[in-house]
């Protein structure tokens, strides 16, 4: 039974990264543009994350760092994409390719640091129940922010009207533009939000998650995150409950490895990704369902006066 | 919704996918022209003296890893601070397999470099091929089994770090679970687990191991996950056979213990770190280095261990007892000596089935051959024939 709720938190904490950063990503995608440079823009935070985290000593500020340094990468993407009107495939995996190197380079000096001793965040009273004690309220506290903000990204979306200019922009930039809309800010605003997002995620797995920077330390999360947002067809508790579906996958097949279960660990390692994409494929299979959710101007530049 | 925008996603979407599966398989770096020789720093040669020897590196990590490159690089140094004005040497870091490998290696050998030295397993085939296209230059590969007239190949024997480890997780692990963390199922990472598994059992001779398998050399998230994992399913000492100082530092946070690999990890883990695997490549290079000088290189196999001064345990922390200590000191001394042999018979595995008969003592080739856990470890290997 304990183990069962140790896995539940170790399922909560995994998953919690990539759905930070799946967020982040949906919420440009409403806005009509696609960042595929979220891997980059994760690395890149995740080391300013660590680095500001080994000279601060504190997380929240690392974790502050992270937010800025994915939406200075966001900032230098948005502006190629919605002003210059480069082609946005090509921007994000350059974006992603840069990221990467980028973040090697200013690693270097980083790597094999070691962060102050971590801080352990038991809730007071309901950490001490037996099994959803251990299970949920032991987490660190950025496993509930990312519910709240799955919370508030879905309130603001569907029931705000803010979320209706991002959603309008999103399916009609040209008439939301007609309507008096400025469609590139608000379209900056949201690939912002969406490095920001990204790179707290970033931060997280550098500073609390691993505790440690080596290059490529997000080993292919972003990319998890840019597939959760299609296959949830954009919509935000479907994101979170992909990303912890990924996140208890991983967790269930070490935890079959460590009991004994004989399965190749190829197949193992292969599961979680198999897994979050038949489960979220499945319930998201309607078409009608994903017309309605996808972004129509998603991928496609804005010229206003065109 | 246009159709032909519909098609785009559906690309991108499994672009993303088949991007992520290749980082959930392995270190997925994206492609990029190796970083030119970095030339080391060397005293300026007076121009009358005879040319020196030049000889090069190929690191699969970079330099700064803390782990098996560090190490090697470690050993590059050693050669430099021997030999003087007498060498020059280079390396080529974070150099990935197959064809950047061969064309890395190709260069080197063009340049001049009269004997390199390719330091991960999957330079196998690209220096077996540039070998072939260069028969004057001499060729050294770490962990391999292919040789060549003018290629050779060493190797060290972590097993060893693993059993004298296994010995102090034996008497620290209070509840009788001991953990393991593998890359792949090969027969270097088994020979670990089961020399782990057999150190410990001197001290406890119940003691069970559970071992997962991360499929990555180096991951750090995923380490520290399978860590936590196996610490949620009992096990409280742990060690891996990945490369990061993931899984240290989570046994650190829960309040267990662990080993440094590769290198020295004391630091990285106050309370947890029990003690450090490490390997001194330096004696075999510097040794190398004055063959291919003397002229008397010869294609060989070397396995290095305690023995040579290469593997060895370092940095026993202070809350292991004294009597584990003096253990430790006793096979260590035995296997300096070359009189203590970790895989001496009987050896059965977990199936029951007898592997070593009673007093013989392994031999290289049976070591090779590793395919089976211990008796004392827990479940099957995967993907075993």
């Amino acid at each position: 039974m304990n183990e069962i709720a140790l896995l539940i938190a170790a399922t909560l904490a995994s998953g919690t990264p990539v759905a930070l950063a799946g967020l982040g990503l949906l919420l440009n995608e409403k806005a009509g543009v696609l960042n595929l440079g979220a891997e980059g823009m994760m690395l890149v935070a995740a080391v300013a994350g660590f680095a500001v985290a080994f000279h601060t000593g504190s997380d929240w500020v690392a974790m502050g760092a992270g937010a800025l340094a994915g939406m200075a990468m966001a900032l230098a993407f948005g502006w190629l994409v919605i002003w210059l009107g480069t082609n946005q495939y090509a921007t994000g995996l350059a974006l992603s390719l840069i990221g990467g190197g980028l973040s090697a380079f200013v690693g270097l000096g980083y790597v094999g640091k070691k962060l102050s001793e971590r801080t352990v965040f038991d809730i007071p009273g309901l950490a001490d129940l037996p099994f959803v004690g251990p299970a949920f309220f032991r987490q660190h506290p950025m496993t509930y922010i990312a519910i709240v903000a799955t919370l508030a990204i879905a309130w603001f979306l569907y029931r705000s009207r803010g979320g209706l200019v991002l959603r309008a922009i999103g399916e009609s930039p040209e008439s939301a533009h007609f309507l008096g809309y400025r469609v590139r800010l608000i379209r900056l605003a949201a690939v912002l939000a969406g490095g920001a997002l990204c790179g707290v995620a970033g931060a997280f797995l550098s500073v609390v998650y691993a505790p440690l920077w080596v290059e490529g330390l997000v080993a292919g999360r972003g990319w998890i995150a840019l597939a959760l947002t299609t296959f949830a067809t954009w919509r935000p508790w479907r994101v979170l409950l992909g990303a912890y579906l990924f996140g208890g996958v991983t967790m269930v097949q070490f935890f079959l490895q460590g009991e004994g279960v004989e399965i190749a660990s190829q197949l193992l390692s292969m599961l979680p990704y198999l897994a979050t994409i038949v489960v979220l494929a499945l319930i998201s299979r309607n078409p009608a369902w994903i017309r309605i959710n996808m972004p129509a101007s998603l991928g496609r530049p804005f010229h206003p006066g065109s | 919704m246009t159709e032909m925008n519909k098609r785009f996603l559906l690309k991108v979407a499994a672009g993303a996918i088949a991007v992520a599966a290749l980082a959930g398989c392995g270190k997925s770096e994206p492609p990029k022209a190796p970083e030119p020789a970095k030339k080391a720093e060397a005293a300026p040669p007076p121009p009358p003296k005879p040319e020196p020897l030049k000889a090069a590196w190929v690191y699969v990590g970079p330099v700064g890893d803390a782990g098996w490159t560090f190490a090697h690089d470690n050993g590059r140094k050693a050669v430099e601070a021997e030999y003087g004005d007498k060498i020059k040497t280079t390396f080529v870091e974070k150099v990935p397999y197959g064809a950047d490998a061969e064309r890395v290696i190709r260069d080197l050998a063009a340049q001049g470099n009269k004997i390199i030295f390719a330091t991960s397993f999957g330079y196998m085939e690209p220096m077996l091929k540039v070998a072939g296209e260069f028969p004057d230059i001499k060729f050294e590969h770490a962990t391999g089994y292919k040789t060549a007239p003018n290629m050779r190949i060493y190797d060290s024997s972590f097993y060893q770090d693993a059993y004298m480890a296994g010995i102090i997780a034996g008497k620290m692990s209070k509840t009788g679970t001991i953990g393991f963390v593998g890359s792949f199922p090969i027969p270097e990472v088994l020979r670990n687990i089961n020399a782990f598994t057999l150190g410990a059992q001197t001290v406890n001779p119940k003691i069970k191991t559970k071992v997962v398998w991360v499929s990555t050399w180096f991951d750090p998230p995923k380490e520290a996950e399978a860590a936590q994992s196996l610490i949620n399913g009992g096990a409280d000492v742990l060690l891996q056979n990945t490369d990061s100082t993931a899984v240290l530092q989570t046994a650190e946070k829960n309040g267990k213990f662990a080993f440094g690999w590769d290198s020295d990890m004391s630091a990285f883990a106050p309370k947890a770190h029990l003690a450090s695997a490490i390997v001194d490549w330096s004696g075999y290079y510097k040794r190398a280095i004055k063959e291919v000088m003397d002229n008397t290189w010869k294609t060989e196999r070397t396995v290095l261990g305690v023995k040579e001064g290469a593997n060895d345990l370092i940095k026993i922390a202070d809350v292991v007892p004294e009597d584990i200590r003096k253990k430790v000191a006793e096979v260590k001394d035995g296997m300096k000596a070359g009189t203590f042999e970790v895989f001496t018979g009987p050896v059965l595995d977990n199936t029951g089935k007898e592997r070593l008969a009673k007093d013989a003592k392994a031999d290289q080739a049976w070591k090779d051959k590793v395919d089976f856990y211990v008796k004392g470890v827990d479940g099957k290997i995967p993907a075993a024939k």
